[in-house]
């Protein structure tokens, strides 16, 4: 039985048609992969379904019953619920707070009713969440499931999640996975969107590939494979990058001594960092997420101070530069939230030279011709789904990322600080990245990359470091590294190992 | 059958400037009932807020005379509201750009006006910079909210102005709280003769052009805009968000102060009290009547201007209060505002 039925669903963005006639079908109780490049029109299609935007043609059916969804309400009437790729929790209300959000009923709140109720639903649907701390407390994948239960507990019978584990480490993965097949066990059905084939295959077990806005297919998982998926997305089959392993040992270009910082909360985040970049080579920054990683990426864009410690760069002392000083020094820098480091509300060409303009001025004014003419070159090199004059907040996810990339790359920049390359990116664009960082390295710049995907990490790294806790726990070549080895070492295995010998000697 | 039904959609790009145009019919609907009350005709009170200061050159020509402080109260906010740095303190700065003037206009004597009006022109911009100062250095370097330290000291440069008025500078001849005439060598020339007219006008024009030029031409405009979108997109983009917003608040401090300078030295040639009584606060309701957009700002303006002097005739012509004029103007902007809201929705035929 179908329990979600979308026919023939055209959007349009002004000329641009984001979804064209895409038919869609959920049966009910299964778990439904969406598949596409960025730009695709996954979330499109998501948002028309969650009444968030309005199909200019077509209709939906819920239990085979036609039904005009015109706001999320409308869609939560029809039991949808959606988890959407930005939250949409208030971080300064508790999580009970946050489910009691939106909810009807009498305009008093029995706030220990509700937390006594969340509690319960949280044990019912199998998801752990505490409902009396603020929301801004949690961490992103607490965060997220939060969100999950926010929607169960709305008495969603289909839960869509847009790229849910772009966000999330491993072993969040996992639990997330197991949470959902257990909720699918007792009847929920799932929209899941990724652009992780290996995800795909493992959770879902009907997969809808969208290519330019058309559904270009829905198969069986038994009966397809991640090469058949990788060719249905962009049409063509191959993937991955290969790193060339011989390279000049190049002068070293970054180093960074003894450098200590604090999180948002005042806490140690980082402790005496030791590290050197050569020029030609990519240093691979592995960990799992939240172990200073955001520190280490902030303070070397200059968005954070450290609390001790020296960075030079090229012979430059940059300990403590703020962001004007170092952009001005050239560095490439490639920031994990996008959404925080472009500006949404300018045009996709403006954002494109915003880091460097002093080269799109005469005399303080605009060459505008000159910025619109590199932003068609830009969006060419880079495969940007995008129009030189649209505002950036209208791209998708990945587009976004794109436009960051190419501002950065464009200027073939010395030095590059990148921050989850491929995060939310299609697998073609994946490739398009690592073989963009690839080609960093064989010109010669220095890259320090951190990323949470360990494949990334092994695919293009020279020397790997891992940082566990604020520290770098290790640093081994490539040759020496193995997806088990770096595990052992992200989980502070050694670390923990060296303490207990410690005590050992002075017991 | 079909119904109608409103949903969320933004409405096409061209639909925004027309904005302000529809909620002026919206308005008087809503304020037709004020107008009864007052005892008059709806129709004919319409008539003379909006067609009778055209009807004839003297008070068409007035009501470009009232527009030219709102011109530039108007452009100083939109300015600075344009790189999220919010002034409400344009009031003050105006009255800091007057007393100033009145300064220069009292203490230089029988000077050639190539050197009297730069000088008024100058002082009133670099008056109004320096009463935007300190809250601009408290927002840049301490991050104290520049909304309540700008709006505290609109009320501290009443004092200033009660305090010279009262003392210093009270007409020594009619003991009244005024200053004393400034020089004639200040006041500013008439840009239409035996009018009220003055270069003031010209200027605020002036100033709106170029605004509109700094703001879509220039690297700063840009700048200003990525900071007033996103402090931290700029930031990270390696603009100096500190010192582009201190700028921003000087410049648009001094073009408040322009105004006072224009209403001292083209209106009234001396210092009152009563000089500006809210035209700083106008400024910032006609920048977001204009959207921000330096000629949004120039027609808002005008428009502002236009009720102003209908106010008056309304009263002279049929008696109601001057005062419907405020809340006409008032109403307006929450209509204006409004729809803008409403912008982001559209209505829809459905086939039911
Ligand atoms: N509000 C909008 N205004 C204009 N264009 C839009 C808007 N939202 C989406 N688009 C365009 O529609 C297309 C589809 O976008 P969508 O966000 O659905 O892609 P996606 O498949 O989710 O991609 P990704 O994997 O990168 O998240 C894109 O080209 C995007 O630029
Ligand atoms: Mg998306």
């Amino acid at each position: 039985m179908h329990i979600v039925q979308m026919r023939g669903i055209v959007k349009r963005f002004g000329d641009l048609i984001a979804n064209d006639h895409v038919d869609f079908e959920l049966e009910s109780g299964e778990i439904h992969a969406l598949l596409g490049e960025n730009g695709a029109g996954k979330t499109t299609l998501m948002r028309i379904l969650y009444g968030l935007y309005h199909a200019d043609e077509g209709n939906i059916l819920v239990n085979d019953q036609p039904v005009a969804i015109h706001t999320p309400k409308d869609a939560i009437a029809a039991g949808i619920g959606m988890v959407t790729q930005h939250f949409t929790l208030v971080p300064t209300l508790t999580v009970a707070e946050n489910l009691a959000l939106g909810e009807k009923g009498s305009l008093t709140l029995d706030i220990k009713q509700v937390e006594r109720s969340v509690a319960e639903a949280s044990k019912r649907f199998g998801i752990p969440v505490k409902p009396d701390v603020l929301v801004r407390h949690l961490s992103v994948g607490e965060r997220q499931r939060v969100e999950i239960l926010k929607a169960l507990y709305r008495n969603a019978q289909v839960l869509i999640l847009d790229e849910p584990t772009a966000v999330l480490v491993p072993q969040e993965v996992d639990v997330l996975f197991e949470a959902l097949k257990r909720l699918q066990y007792s009847g929920l059905s799932v929209i899941f969107i990724s652009h992780k084939l290996h995800e795909v295959m493992d959770l879902c077990n009907r997969i809808t590939v969208l290519r330019d806005g058309k559904a270009v297919g829905t198969v069986h998982k038994n009966d397809t494979s991640t090469k058949q998926l990788a060719t249905m997305m962009v049409g063509r089959e191959s993937f991955g990058v290969t790193r060339q392993e011989q390279r000049v040992q190049g002068e070293v270009l970054v180093t960074i001594k003894n450098m200590c910082a604090e999180d948002k909360k005042g806490l140690p985040a980082l402790r005496n960092i030791n590290l050197e970049v050569h020029a030609g080579e990519i240093l691979g920054i592995a960990g799992v997420s939240g172990n200073g990683q955001a520190e280490l990426s902030a303070i070397l864009c200059g968005m954070q101070k450290p609390s001790s410690g020296q960075i030079m760069v090229e012979g430059q002392d940059l300990t403590g530069a703020e962001a004007d000083v170092i952009c001005a020094t050239g560095i490439g820098r490639i920031p994990e939230d996008r959404h925080a480091n472009l500006v949404g509300e300018l045009s996709v060409a403006e954002n494109l030279v915003l880091d460097h303009l002093q080269d799109y001025v005469k005399n303080g004014i605009l060459e505008r011709n000159k910025i619109q003419q590199q932003a068609g070159k830009l969006i060419k090199d880079f495969q940007i789904k995008a129009k030189p004059r649209d505002r950036l907040r209208t791209l998708s996810g990945g587009n976004m990322q794109k436009v960051m990339l190419a501002r950065t790359l464009s200027r073939e920049p010395r030095v590059v600080i990148v921050s989850q390359p491929t995060r939310g990116l299609d697998v073609g664009a994946t490739d398009y990245v690592r073989s963009q960082l690839l080609e960093q390295r064989k010109r010669g710049a220095a890259v320090l990359m951190i990323s949470e995907d360990l494949d990334e990490i092994i695919a293009l790294s020279d020397r790997i470091a891992v940082i566990y806790e604020g520290e770098i726990v290790g640093i081994i070549p490539n040759s020496e590294a193995t997806p088990e080895k770096l595990g052992l070492m992200m989980s502070g295995s050694n670390i923990e190992k060296r303490k207990q010998e410690k005590k050992r000697v002075q017991v | 059958m079909s119904k109608f039904r409103i949903e969320r959609a933004p409405a096409p790009m061209w639909v925004r400037p027309l904005i302000p145009f529809i909620a002026i019919p919206v308005t008087f609907l809503l304020t037709s009932a004020l107008v009864l009350a007052a005892g008059a005709n709806p129709l004919e009170a319409y008539y003379h807020f909006l067609i009778s200061p055209l009807s004839n050159s003297y008070s068409a020509i007035e009501v470009l005379v009232k527009s030219t402080p709102l011109l530039l109260t108007g452009a100083a906010v939109a300015f600075a509201f344009n790189a999220g740095y919010w002034n409400i303190g344009a009031e003050g700065q105006l009255y800091a750009g007057a007393i100033m003037a009145t300064f220069i206009g009292i203490t230089l004597n029988n000077v050639s006006p190539f050197v009297g009006i730069p000088a008024m022109i100058v002082g009133g911009f670099v008056a109004g910079m320096l009463w935007a100062l300190v809250p601009a250095l408290l927002k840049v370097k301490l991050n104290i909210d520049e909304v309540v330290t700008t709006l505290l000291l609109n009320s501290v440069v009443l004092f200033v102005t009660s305090f010279l008025l009262n003392g210093a500078w009270r007409d020594p001849i009619s003991m009244w709280p005024q200053s004393p005439e400034i020089d004639p060598g200040t006041v500013f020339i008439k840009l239409i003769p035996r009018t009220r007219l003055h270069l003031g006008f010209l200027l605020a024009l002036v100033v709106i052009v170029i605004e509109w030029f700094v703001l879509t031409r220039t690297s700063f405009g840009l700048k200003m805009r990525a900071i007033g979108y996103s402090r931290e997109g700029a930031r990270f983009a390696g603009i100096k968000v500190n010192r582009t917003m201190l700028t921003v608040a000087l410049v648009s401090g001094g073009i408040a102060g322009l105004a006072g300078a224009g209403e001292v030295a083209g209106i009234h040639f001396h210092l009152i009290d009563a000089l500006s009584d809210g035209l700083g606060y106008s400024g910032i309701v006609i920048a977001t009547l204009g959207g921000l957009n330096p000629f949004g700002v120039g027609l808002a303006a005008l428009f502002v201007g236009l009720i102003d002097t209908g106010a008056q005739s309304v009263s002279r012509a049929l008696g109601v209060p001057v005062y419907l004029g405020d809340v006409v103007q008032s109403t307006l902007l929450l209509v204006t505002l409004s729809l803008f809201l409403l912008n982001n929705y559209r209505i829809r035929k459905v086939e039911a």
